[in-house]
């Protein structure tokens, strides 16, 4: 499995355009009264990037990823995709950004109660062009890449909250995207099954895809190479811990 | 890419995506789908119902009243039979005047009319041979024979194959002459009029002046011999009560009410609760008033379910998508756009729709037919309008699904997540 690089004509001509580069960016949710949410923020993040967000409640963590994920726009600041200033893109250039290039990962998986696991992941594969006779195969080899190759055709609610995870990573990944976002993926699991959602998370980083995850978990802050710290909306302290295996981000995945 | 724009990822949903989700969208709640369905099967149902009945009903009232039947009135002698002792006993009914045609004639609207009847003959012998024994091969004792005047023998409307009808002077003269009905002239082997055939009845002979095909008002006499009144009263008697005399008038379109009335006054002044006349049912004017009254009250009746079926799938569609945030907002976040789910919703409310009006028409197609069935009908039904049941479904369905496809793509994905 590799992972979607910046194409020639969509704005970056090189890997070492950052995925993410944020200049100044705020989120006043109107009041009254209005919530400052996030406050002039300043961030890239390079591709390849493992990160982790963390900060107590109420601290802006999910704001951020909110418009790292083109799901809000900010009040002020630009925040450019892959070199493309996505804050004033249309709706519908924002939508195919957002299905091609991301994916997302909820706590609460988000994952069609009809629909069988496969079914589940064929979803997001109907607004990205791939033609039907692909699809099954794409999502059933993202299942099987999660570790999920035996649970394909069941319900949700036959599957445990660590397999509904998997499903929901599946789904976030089967259309290659340049980034995935997760907001604390790992809230409604135990411990078992949360060291198998790190691994996974791990090797589809390993592969080239661009991590954000959101924790308030430090087992899981301690896998991400950079940890980013976040407090009333403005970041605290941006750690980059040195690899401790040596990983070149631009080799990994051409 | 669009205008030059460095966005190059646009995300798609082909129509087939768009059924398939749609299907299972319905699929997903199948008994409310189907509850939904009622008020638009009815209101479809109803419509294609009332217009194929409607439709079926009016071609039987058409069959049975044609131009023919509209322009014929019958005359019937109810006066009271006279018995004659020197008849055997058999009572007789000679109500209508010697001068009955001419009475009748110069009414208004009266193209032709005269006086029938079938002559009652006791073991009679019919034949071309005057030697003929009775019950011998060449009896023909069984045909009828009919008495005719000049005026209704024109008034039967008959088609004359070959020679002509007796006129009035063989009615006068009372002249043995007979007027042969087509399948009794074959019966008799007579098929041309070359060699001035004769009939023998009773022994009696009858000179053959014409056959006839066709006998529109009167069609039993094709199958018998038709002779002048006259020389039917003179060789055979009086009209008896079994076989009563009746007078047949051909009148002008839209005159039959008007001759119906007059005809037993001008016939007998002095006593004409004799006769009864007979014109034609006036179903067209009163059967359509009915109909159309019914019909509009259908219609209408149809209208209303319609509407109602629409509000339900507005209804069920907007509760659907309030029920479907979640759902809507992770469509969203895997790429879709305001519009895709506009199609959706609205895709969903048409098939509601489509759904509706094809079971509806289905339905009032099968209770055409087994009305017409029942009635032994012949089931008429305008196949554009059971087509157009279905398309008118689906445009309510889209139309109903306008406001809660509005509202769906409305929803912004990041509310609809965070529940
Ligand atoms: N839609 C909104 N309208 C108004 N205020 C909001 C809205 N969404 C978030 N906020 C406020 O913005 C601030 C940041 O919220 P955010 O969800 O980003 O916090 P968080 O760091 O993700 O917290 P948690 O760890 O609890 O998820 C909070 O004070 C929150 O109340
Ligand atoms: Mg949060």
């Amino acid at each position: 499995m590799r992972f979607r690089r910046a194409q020639p004509g969509t704005g970056t001509l090189t890997t070492d355009v950052p995925v993410i580069r944020m200049c100044g960016v705020g989120r006043t949710y109107p009041g009254p009264p209005p919530v400052h949410a996030l406050r002039d923020v300043d961030l890239e993040i390079e591709p390849g990037a493992y990160v982790a967000i963390t900060g107590p409640s109420g601290a802006g963590k999910s704001t951020l990823l909110n418009l790292l994920g083109l799901l809000d726009r900010p009040s002020n600041g630009t925040c450019e995709l892959d070199g493309i200033d996505v804050s004033r893109l249309p709706e519908r250039d924002r939508s195919g950004l957002r299905g091609a290039r991301i994916g997302f990962v909820f706590q609460s998986f988000h994952l069609l109660p009809h629909r069988t696991a496969l079914e589940n992941v064929m979803l997001a594969e109907i607004y990205n062009h791939r033609p039907h006779a692909a699809r099954a195969d794409a999502a059933a080899m993202a299942l099987i890449r999660v570790g999920l190759a035996h649970r394909i055709h069941a319900l949700p609610r036959t599957l445990s909250g660590g397999e509904r995870q998997r499903v929901a990573i599946a789904r976030a990944v089967v259309n290659m995207p340049r980034l995935l976002l997760c907001d604390e993926p790992t809230g409604n699991l135990d411990s078992v099954s949360t060291a198998t959602l790190l691994d996974l998370l791990g090797s589809l980083n390993d592969l080239g895809l661009t991590v954000i995850v959101i924790t308030h978990d430090p087992s899981v802050a301690a896998r991400a190479r950079r940890t980013i710290s976040m407090l009333d909306g403005r970041v605290v302290s941006d750690s980059q811990v040195a690899p401790d295996h040596p990983h070149n981000c631009t080799g990994a995945h051409r | 890419m669009r205008g030059g724009r460095t966005v190059a990822d646009q995300s798609s949903y082909c129509l087939r995506d768009l059924a398939t989700e749609s299907l299972a969208g319905l699929a997903q709640r199948p008994g409310r789908s189907v509850l939904t369905l009622l008020g638009t099967v009815l209101g479809t149902g109803a419509f294609v119902a009332v217009l194929g009945l409607a439709a079926t009903a009016n071609g039987q009232i058409g069959k049975q009243f044609s131009l023919l039947s509209a322009t014929t009135v019958t005359v019937n002698d109810v006066g009271v039979p006279q018995s004659s002792a020197n008849e055997g006993g058999n009572a007789y009914l000679d109500d209508f005047p010697a001068d009955a045609d001419m009475r009748v004639d110069r009414l208004n609207g009266v193209m032709q009319a005269g006086v029938w009847w079938r002559v009652q003959l006791n073991e009679s012998v019919i034949s071309t041979s005057p030697y003929a024994i009775a019950g011998s091969q060449n009896d023909n004792g069984g045909l009828p024979v009919y008495a005719a005047s000049a005026g209704a023998l024109r008034a039967m409307r008959p088609a004359v194959t070959t020679g002509e009808l007796f006129g009035s002077f063989d009615v006068r003269n009372a002249e043995p002459v007979v007027v042969l009905g087509a399948a009794a002239a074959s019966q008799l082997g007579i098929s041309n009029l070359t060699a001035e055939p004769v009939v023998f009845i009773n022994g009696l002979s009858f000179t053959v002046v014409g056959i006839i095909s066709n006998a529109q008002r009167v069609t039993e006499a094709l199958s018998g011999l038709i002779v002048p009144t006259t020389t039917a009263e003179n060789y055979f008697g009086l009209p008896q009560s079994i076989d009563p005399p009746q007078m047949v008038i051909w009148t002008r379109i839209g005159a039959a009410d008007q001759v119906a009335a007059e005809a037993p006054i001008a016939l007998r002044p002095d006593d004409p609760h004799v006769f009864q006349a007979v014109a034609p049912p006036d179903r067209w004017s009163i059967q359509g008033k009915v109909d159309a009254a019914l019909e509009e009250l259908f219609l209408s009746l149809a209208g209303l379910s319609l509407f109602i079926g629409a509000v339900g799938i507005a209804n069920t569609t907007l509760i659907a998508v309030l029920e479907r945030t979640g759902e809507i907002g992770l469509r969203r976040s895997l790429g879709a756009r305001p519009g895709h789910i506009t199609a959706q919703v609205l895709c969903e409310s048409g098939t509601l729709g489509l759904l509706g009006g094809l079971i509806g028409a289905s339905l009032a197609v099968l209770l055409v037919i087994a009305v017409a069935l029942a009635k032994q009908w012949t089931a008429i039904l305008d196949p554009a309008a059971a087509l157009f049941a279905p398309l008118v479904g689906a445009v309510l369905g889209v139309l109903a699904g306008l406001y809660p496809a509005v509202r769906a793509s409305r929803i912004e994905p990041l509310e609809a997540l965070r529940s």
